[in-house]
């Protein structure tokens, strides 16, 4: 008999899944890949074929072009089967739109990858479920104790009064394309915050998806062609790149606020020139990964990308059994 | 304490100077005594908790957390207060009322290390996050959030609108929570007595030189002594010697402290005797003497015979009851030079004029000066009166260009503050012999600043990618990148393997382009030592 997991096997550019020669989330291009949901770090084009959420092919498409060559699509709850008997389940992940979690069966052995993932309530995506397995390979963005994300309505509260502090000027937010940028507008709509909303250019065919998808953002204009006077007290999205760019020359002296878990640690804001940090983040803080861990209470916890070597402590203080993966192209990615 | 905490944020976040000032002064303003009192002395170093060191925080945080955990917490967020106030258990159940800052000030005055442990937990658990930071910064006195006292003055002076040069001088004679002279500024009351005790009054400093040339008719050079600047006071029988920074370091000069007896103010250049700096007779030893006698409270006799202290002077502030600052400087310079010869002549003596030509002179004169140790030059304008600060176009420092050297990488450590999580602390070295033929690196010195935010960027990268090795905090890397390291002077030291000790060292250039093998030697550093 094989080894427990031994047709699960951690290379350099991803997880290999070695009877079904198919890979979770590869840096690379491959023969089949499992993408857990859209972020760039995970789901890389020129795969023969994709296998994902129908939401996260469809952000693929926006991001890539067409998906040339084949794609499977798998709705939250369906089980696909792979080459050498393998299943995939996708199992909601409550990272963004579309994210899943994927679970793997083979041999009697259930491996749940799960990609990114946190434990709020999102607006924007249906919850994490937790589901029971042998294996759990989780992500540790944020795998240190100081991260404690904050209840997002402190958060929003913090910007709405931003704004109404300094009317002349304007609350410039910067935050991921994909999911972050969304679930802040989405979130202030549910603060009953009714005002137009611009965004910057590169966000909006992003939140045309998702509000084809059916998630609703409110009245959303872009920011170009609206004269600097007119933005006053305005509540402006861009990427976090644009924050310190010179397209925001255009804006009415903004404030300049960053949607992140980074924000946590003041120096981390003070680095970005962030004058308001709000801490929001998709991913899970150190409470919810430990939290999950004991939920979904694994034989074995692999660790990934992020700081996996204070989760592996923790693993070690909770007397379970954990190693960490060292998979490359991760990154700290502006969350 | 909730305002102070939320000043405090938002000073970290505001890079602006303005916008600093504008947070401050209204905080000021708006605070009631004595809160503001002590946070201004807070935000300026001015407290001092003696039973609360870093080290009473780690024990705290030793209880409650992991070691492992805490560790990488706090190499990761890059500040002990910090990772602490994100760390503390939250109490179980409702949180008692926050204390006030002059609470808080006062309890832990009133601890002692025995109590400290206990005091500062039941404090913090009575703060929310924002709070335990604001607490923990206060209670260690180790704020560096870029608010100099100079700012804080120019923000109380904003706050009451009222003369900052009356700040500065005012401020001086008084403690903490200062409300003589918060009543002075705010409630019109008369300002504090200044004429009467041994008070420090502000330095007046230059600007680097960065014109071509200056017309000496206008501008007088003196030279640039390579010691400490220091203040002489001396009132009603009392004498006190200020550093730079105002701090009274009387009781570490003892001898000059005692040699004035003439009722002045003076400003100079503490030196200590040898036969380095300005001639054979007379003359300085080296900064390197010197540094053996800082930071020293009490002074052996065998230190006061064998490296005895002396000022050399630059100006006269006061003398008898008479303020010279608003003079000319040749008018004052005329008033130096006739009351030098009445001070003890061992522990005074008078900074030269330079009597250069022209500018092309004082510029020959300047690039012999290296032999002579002195630091390089002061231009002063003719007419400028005694300001405190720097003041443009009326005083500026010329100094000599530095001496370089190329080094290679060896080691790295994580900077702190607004460079935590970068690599920014490098430990460079030179070869002891032919690389080529199996001579190895020795560390010659270490430097965390040169570079622009780009390079740092560049060299946090390289430090990651090129690691060989990991002690705690610091990298070994892979010893392939080569500085250019430029450096005021280096001098021989027997506490560092490699035998030498250079003074300022910082990374002039990157040299991706050199290979390491052929960074300098060793005795090529040797042969630049000064002394």
């Amino acid at each position: 008999m094989a080894a427990p997991f031994s047709w699960l096997k951690p290379e350099p550019y991803g997880l290999h899944v070695v009877p079904a020669d198919a890979w979770v989330d590869p840096a690379r291009p491959v023969d089949t890949a499992l993408v857990t949901h859209g972020h760039a770090d995970h789901a890389r084009g020129g795969h023969r074929l994709t296998v994902a959420t129908p939401e996260t092919l469809a952000i693929m498409a926006l991001r890539y072009g067409v998906l040339e060559t084949g794609s499977t699509s798998v709705a939250y709850g369906e089980t696909v089967i792979l080459k050498g008997g393998v299943r995939a389940t996708y199992v909601p992940a409550g990272h963004v739109l579309g994210s899943a979690q994927i679970l793997l069966e083979h041999a009697g052995e259930r491996v749940i990858v799960t990609g990114d993932y946190k434990r709020r309530a999102d607006p924007t995506c249906p919850p994490f479920e937790v589901t029971p397995c042998d294996v759990f390979v989780t992500e540790a963005t944020f795998g240190l104790p100081v991260f404690r994300h904050p209840p997002i309505a402190e958060e929003m509260a913090k910007l709405l009064t931003a704004r109404q502090n300094d009317q002349g000027r304007c609350v410039l937010v910067g935050a991921y394309a994909l999911g972050k940028a969304q679930r802040v507008i989405a979130e202030l709509r549910a603060a009953g915050f009714t005002d137009t909303i611009r965004l910057h250019g590169a966000m909006e065919r992003m939140c045309r998806l998702y509000e084809d998808h059916g998630v609703d953002l409110g009245d959303l204009q872009p920011v170009a062609g609206v004269p600097k006077a007119a933005l006053a007290n305005s509540i402006v999205i861009c990427p976090p790149a644009a924050l310190n760019d010179r397209w925001s020359r255009r804006l009415p002296d903004p404030i300049t606020a960053m949607a992140s878990g980074w924000m946590r640690v003041r120096q981390r804001a003070r680095q970005r020139g962030v004058e308001l940090p709000l801490i929001i983040s998709d991913h899970a803080d150190w409470d919810e990964l430990t939290q999950t861990i004991t939920q979904v209470n694994p034989t074995e916890t692999w660790v990934t990308h992020g700081r996996e070597e204070a989760l592996l402590r923790w693993c070690e203080l909770t007397q379970r059994k954990a190693r960490a993966l060292a998979l490359v192209g991760y990154e700290d990615e502006d969350d | 304490m909730e305002r102070f905490a939320a000043l405090l944020d938002a000073l970290v976040l505001t890079p602006s100077r303005n916008a600093k000032l504008a947070l401050l002064a209204a905080y000021l303003r708006e605070t009631p005594d004595p809160d503001r009192g002590w946070a201004l002395a807070a935000l300026t170093d001015g407290l001092d908790f003696p039973a609360v060191k870093a080290s009473l925080i780690r024990s705290l945080m030793a209880e409650r957390v992991d070691p492992v955990l805490w560790t990488l917490s706090r190499d990761y967020v890059g500040d002990t207060a910090e990772t602490a106030s994100l760390l503390w258990p939250e109490p179980l159940g409702e949180r008692l009322p926050a204390p006030t800052v002059a609470e808080v000030v006062e309890t832990l005055h009133a601890t002692t290390r025995t109590t400290a442990p206990a005091v500062l937990a039941d404090l913090l658990d009575r703060l929310d996050v924002n709070g335990r930071y604001a607490l923990l910064k206060l209670a260690t006195g180790a704020m560096r959030i870029g608010i100099s006292a100079r700012l804080a003055k120019v923000a109380f002076a904003q706050a009451f609108s009222v003369n900052v040069e009356d700040v500065e001088e005012y401020w001086h004679g008084q403690s903490p929570p200062y409300t003589p002279l918060f009543d002075w500024a705010a409630n019109g009351a008369p300002p504090p007595r200044t004429d009467l005790l041994p008070l420090f009054r502000p330095f007046m400093l230059a600007h680097p030189l960065e014109a071509e040339s200056l017309d000496l008719s206008e501008y007088a050079a003196e030279w640039k002594w390579d010691g400490i600047r220091v203040q002489i006071v001396h009132v009603a029988g009392e004498t006190r010697v200020y550093s730079r920074s105002g701090d009274d370091i009387s009781t570490t000069f003892p001898e000059v402290t005692a040699a004035l007896t003439t009722p002045c103010v003076l400003d100079g250049e503490l030196l200590v005797r040898g036969a380095h700096q300005g001639g054979e007779t007379g003359g300085a030893a080296s900064f390197n003497a010197l540094q053996q006698r800082l930071g020293r409270k009490t002074v052996s006799k065998a230190m006061l015979t064998d490296s005895p202290a002396f000022v050399r002077l630059y100006d006269l502030l006061i003398e008898d009851k008479e303020d010279l600052r608003e003079w000319a400087w040749e008018q004052r310079r005329a008033r130096l030079e006739a009351l030098v010869p009445r001070l003890d002549a061992t522990r005074f003596d008078i900074s030269q004029v330079i009597p250069a030509k022209d500018f092309d002179d004082l510029a020959e004169i300047r690039s012999r000066a290296r032999d002579e140790a002195i630091e390089g030059v002061m231009l002063k304008r003719r007419d400028s009166p005694y300001v405190a600060g720097r003041r443009t176009g009326l005083w500026y420092k010329w100094k000599r260009d530095p001496l370089l050297i190329d080094c290679v990488l060896m080691y790295a450590q994580r900077g702190s503050g607004k460079r935590s999580s970068f690599y920014s602390d490098f430990t460079f070295g030179c070869w002891n012999g032919d690389p080529d033929s199996g001579a190895e690196l020795l560390p010659v010195g270490k430097a965390y600043f040169g570079f622009t935010d780009e390079e740092l960027k560049f060299l946090d990268r390289h430090v990651r990618q090129h690691t060989v090795g990991k002690f705690g905090p610091v990298r070994e890397t892979d010893k392939s990148l080569v500085f250019e390291v430029a450096f005021d002077s280096v001098h021989a030291s027997k506490r560092h393997k490699s035998g030498v000790a250079m003074r300022f060292p910082r990374i002039s250039r990157i040299r991706t382009d050199k290979p390491a093998h052929e960074a300098d030697r060793l005795e090529t550093l040797k042969a630049m030592i000064a002394d």
